[in-house]
């Protein structure tokens, strides 16, 4: 389908003209050229063209199963651990290809952390929770962790509520705190970029605010790239926005220019509710 | 017209569901018939053995002379070969289930080892003490000691360890792997790190439960030769041993000749019984304690 | 550069890139670890092996020296002596009756336990009864043994009177209850399978719980119940040393079961306890015994497998 992938690409292209003060001021982190994904026959991904810059919040929207989900996954390879998958184009991440057999994952994934639909605490206390990155990484002095654990709560808008307890184990934490634990894990090994796939799905509304808050504020350290079903959450929350249909980007823009003024259809019947 | 004729279903319910409740008393006895038997066989050990209990039957060595005979060559044996058996099984037991759930590719060489394991499992004991008679005692030459007894045992008990340590892998939920890998760990990172350590508990449940199965475990070890009488207490897994089942098979062989023999084996019963007992208590108290649900 | 939150303290990310430089320990484990799990999975194929090897390797020599047609014919076993006569029907005849007997036992209330389990026991009635069948299943087969021995051979003697002290009546019914836990657990795992929906629509047409076990529950779980007697069987086999005490040692060939049997199990826990010496026709026989053993075992459970895999049901 080059007819497809041409049109993706002219839509990229009228979206990097319509903000140009981004593309002068701020550098990219990752770009991806022409992915194509297939779990055994199905093919999940196609022809993506995405830039993705620093210090900014990039939603990905679309129904299930279009994808999204699969593409932030491909962003630091996690894709890879289901087994049939099969992958073409190219992730630059920093100017280097990340999908190149050489490329080392677990360097990637040290650079990028991610956050998951479910709250996934390990079953240990909340300081060892956080503590694990720094530590497969080699970090063992007791002080520099004990600063690292602090640093990573407070980044992560926890510390008020868990200081007094952090060798409990993190599974009495609730859904909410759990989440925001794990952005605190996420934060320990500071990462240069932060994949969030439905970070506040499995979470209650005052929560949801919270974690929107959180990364808010965690924009002007890092680059987050965040998927959602949650259309208002990505109106609220992401400067640019990406819509997936079917495996494919139909429409990526600022995120203004997308909910007020798509220039697809598809988008504008997507966001009206008439699907999905 | 009608099929059915209501007035012959009715006359035919009372019998069909009489038969059913004659049916339901003939399972329900049948599944007390298992405690029933239970009951029994704890009373008559109890019976014949407790009041043979005391501080020199404990630490008594063993003797022809029943008034003297006491079991700590048979205490002191059993847990010499329990210090060979639980190391040995836990490393390979652990080692195989890691190597099959976590590294194997889906393929020949995994059900292989998988297919080998069930049918290992299904081997009765007295050929795994032929394998340990041949290889341990006489082919590297160990004689009948604990550690040619312990090894054979070991490898018995390997296909129970394994199975529970596989089923406690496959339960750690793939979102904890996910995190760990999320992270930048590597494959063993996250294994040595997440993986093992949610799985502890089931494998150490897995692990007691196998041990006590070796516990009570008898023909291998007597077809490796142990003595009938031995009175020498055994100091290190190079000495030559026997355990409390071997000296119960011994004491219940020869109750024909010397009535007291009768007791002396119930007396050993009773011991091995509230042994078994506390493994299987410590095993659920770590299931129920430990077991992370997730 | 891009990060700013590093800067007030520890700077995380230039720590983690130091480390990495030293951390080659770790990435020579990570490279050694699937070799060592796979050498130690690969114990578990030698022991196989081994137990193929040892068996096959010895009952060649046997083999050398007895003819295998006087072997698997010879309704005569006189292993000891100047004339040594090596005929395995006797701990055959014995093996299969001990086994028939077991499974007279095992079966009928196995399966009427785990019927009473699926079908008709109450959540509570269920959480009493099944660590008691657990409890049944852990007790050690000598004390099994010790329990044909002392009780139930002269339970049984004080109404047959022709029952001799050792026979083969009492440790095969010993051996039955000690396999009913396994029919028990196996058949009921089979039923409790069977989707509650096929239950609820037999009994949406007036069935009784009876007529819905028998028409719908048992014949959906067929495969699984049998393949719980199959591998009962094999455990039957098996089984060593309840038979070795309560059978005692004759080799006579018959099938009375109030006489003195031996089984394959019996005769090589005999013998290799006994003065077998390395080399001798008489210590090779063990290994003749215990292959004919292992080949009947394997055969049951290879059984088992296939049964519970071809037949399984698909809900």
């Amino acid at each position: 389908m080059p007819a497809l992938a041409e049109n993706n690409k002219i839509q990229v292209f009228t979206s990097m003209e319509e903000a140009p003060k981004n593309v002068s001021t701020k550098k990219v982190v990752y770009d991806t050229k022409d992915l194509n994904l297939w779990y055994g026959d199905d093919h999940a991904l196609k022809n993506i063209n995405l830039s993705i810059y620093e210090n900014e919040v990039t939603a990905i929207i679309g129904p299930s199963g279009c994808g999204k989900s699969t593409y932030i996954k491909t962003l630091n390879r996690m894709v890879e651990l289901i087994p049939v998958v099969r992958i073409s184009g190219e992730i630059l991440y920093r100017e280097r290809n990340i999908l190149e057999r050489t490329y080392k994952v677990e360097d990637l994934r040290t650079k990028v952390g991610m956050v998951f639909q479910k709250p996934n605490p390990f079953p240990k206390s909340i300081y060892e929770n956080v503590a694990y990155g720094p530590k497969i990484h080699g970090i063992r002095d007791k002080k520099t962790l004990d600063e690292i654990v602090e640093k990573s709560l407070k980044g992560a808008a926890i510390w008020d509520e868990v200081k007094d307890r952090l060798n409990e184990n993190a599974y009495g934490l609730s859904g909410g705190q759990q989440q925001r634990l794990c952005i605190a894990r996420a934060l320990a090994i500071e990462p240069d970029v932060i994949l969030m796939d439905e970070p506040t799905s499995a979470l209650d509304p005052i929560s949801t605010l919270k974690v929107e808050e959180l990364v808010q504020e965690l924009k002007k350290d890092f680059s987050i790239i965040i998927v959602t079903h949650n259309m208002q959450q990505a109106a609220r929350i992401s400067d640019k926005t990406a819509f997936f249909l079917s495996g494919e980007v139909v429409e990526f823009a600022q995120t203004d220019k997308i909910f007020s003024n798509p220039s697809d259809k598809r988008t504008e019947d997507y966001i009206t509710g008439r699907f999905g | 017209m009608k099929y059915i004729d209501n007035n012959l279903v009715q006359k035919k319910m009372g019998s069909r569901l009489l038969r059913n409740k004659l049916a339901k008393l003939f399972f329900l006895l049948a599944t007390l018939f298992g405690l029933f038997v239970l009951v029994i066989l704890i009373y008559r050990v109890i019976r014949d053995g407790a009041a043979w209990i005391d501080f020199d039957f404990i630490n008594n060595k063993l003797s022809t002379d029943p008034e003297r005979a006491g079991i700590m060559g048979a205490i002191l044996g059993t847990l010499w070969l329990m210090l060979v058996v639980a190391p040995v099984t836990m490393i390979l037991g652990i080692g195989t289930a890691i190597y099959l759930e976590e590294y194997a590719k889906k393929g020949k060489l995994q059900a292989l080892i998988q297919t080998n394991i069930s049918n290992l499992a299904g081997v009765p004991s007295v050929v795994f003490g032929l394998l340990g008679l041949t290889v341990f005692v006489r082919g590297m030459d160990l004689g009948n000691i604990v550690l040619a007894g312990g090894l054979t045992m070991a490898l018995l008990v390997l296909p129970v360890v394994v199975v529970a340590a596989q089923e406690a892998i496959r339960a750690v939920p793939g979102f904890l792997r996910e995190a760990s890998y999320g992270m930048g760990a590597t494959k063993w990172q996250t294994i040595k790190n997440v993986v093992l350590p949610a799985s502890l508990p089931g494998i150490l449940t897995g692990t007691i439960l196998a041990l006590s199965r070796a516990i009570g475990e008898t023909a291998p070890l007597v077809v490796i030769g142990i003595p009938a009488l031995l009175i020498p207490l055994p100091d290190g897994v190079f000495d030559k041993f026997t355990i409390l089942p071997v000296q119960i098979y011994y004491w219940t062989l020869d109750s024909a000749l010397v009535a007291e023999y009768t007791n002396l084996a119930a007396a050993t019963i009773v011991i091995l019984l509230v042994v078994l007992f506390l493994m299987n208590s410590v095993a659920i108290f770590i299931r129920n304690k430990f077991q992370q649900r997730f | 550069m891009q990060n700013t939150a590093g800067q007030n303290n520890t700077n995380i990310r230039a720590l983690i890139e130091e480390k990495k430089k030293t951390k080659s320990i770790g990435r020579t484990m990570e490279k050694m670890v699937p070799g060592i799990l796979l050498v130690i999975a690969g114990v578990s194929i030698f022991t196989t092996i081994g137990i193929l090897f040892t068996l096959i390797a010895e009952t060649f020599l046997f083999f050398k020296e007895v003819s295998i047609i006087e072997f698997f014919t010879g309704t005569e076993l006189k292993p000891l002596g100047d004339n040594a006569v090596f005929g395995v029907l006797p701990l055959l005849t014995g093996t299969l009756i001990s086994t028939v007997i077991a499974m007279l036992v095992a079966i009928p209330i196995g399966l009427m336990t785990a019927i009473y389990l699926s079908e008709y026991a109450s959540e509570k009635a269920r959480r009493i009864l099944k660590p008691i069948l657990e409890i049944l299943a852990g007790i050690p087969t000598i004390v099994y043994g010790f329990f044909a021995f002392t009780f139930v051979t002269p339970l049984l003697r004080s109404f047959i009177p022709g029952l001799e002290p050792t026979n083969i009546l009492s440790p095969g019914i010993v051996m039955g209850i000690m396999i009913i836990p396994m029919v028990a657990s196996l058949s009921e795992d089979a039923m409790s399978s069977v989707p509650n929906a096929m239950r609820e629509g037999a009994l949406a047409l007036g069935s009784t719980k009876l007529e819905v076990t028998f028409k719908v529950v048992l014949p959906a779980a067929i495969s699984g119940i049998i393949a719980s007697f199959v591998l009962g069987i094999s455990r039957a086999i098996g089984e060593t040393m309840i038979v070795t005490i309560a059978s005692g040692s004759s080799k006579n060939f018959t099938f009375d079961v109030t006489q003195s049997m031996q089984t394959m199990t019996a005769y090589i826990v005999e013998v290799s306890g006994g003065e077998a010496a390395a080399g001798t026709t008489l210590y090779h026989s063990l290994y003749a015994v215990a292959f004919t053993l292992f080949v009947f075992t394997l055969v049951m459970n290879m059984i088992a497998q296939y049964i519970s895999r071809r037949f399984r049901e698909e809900y």
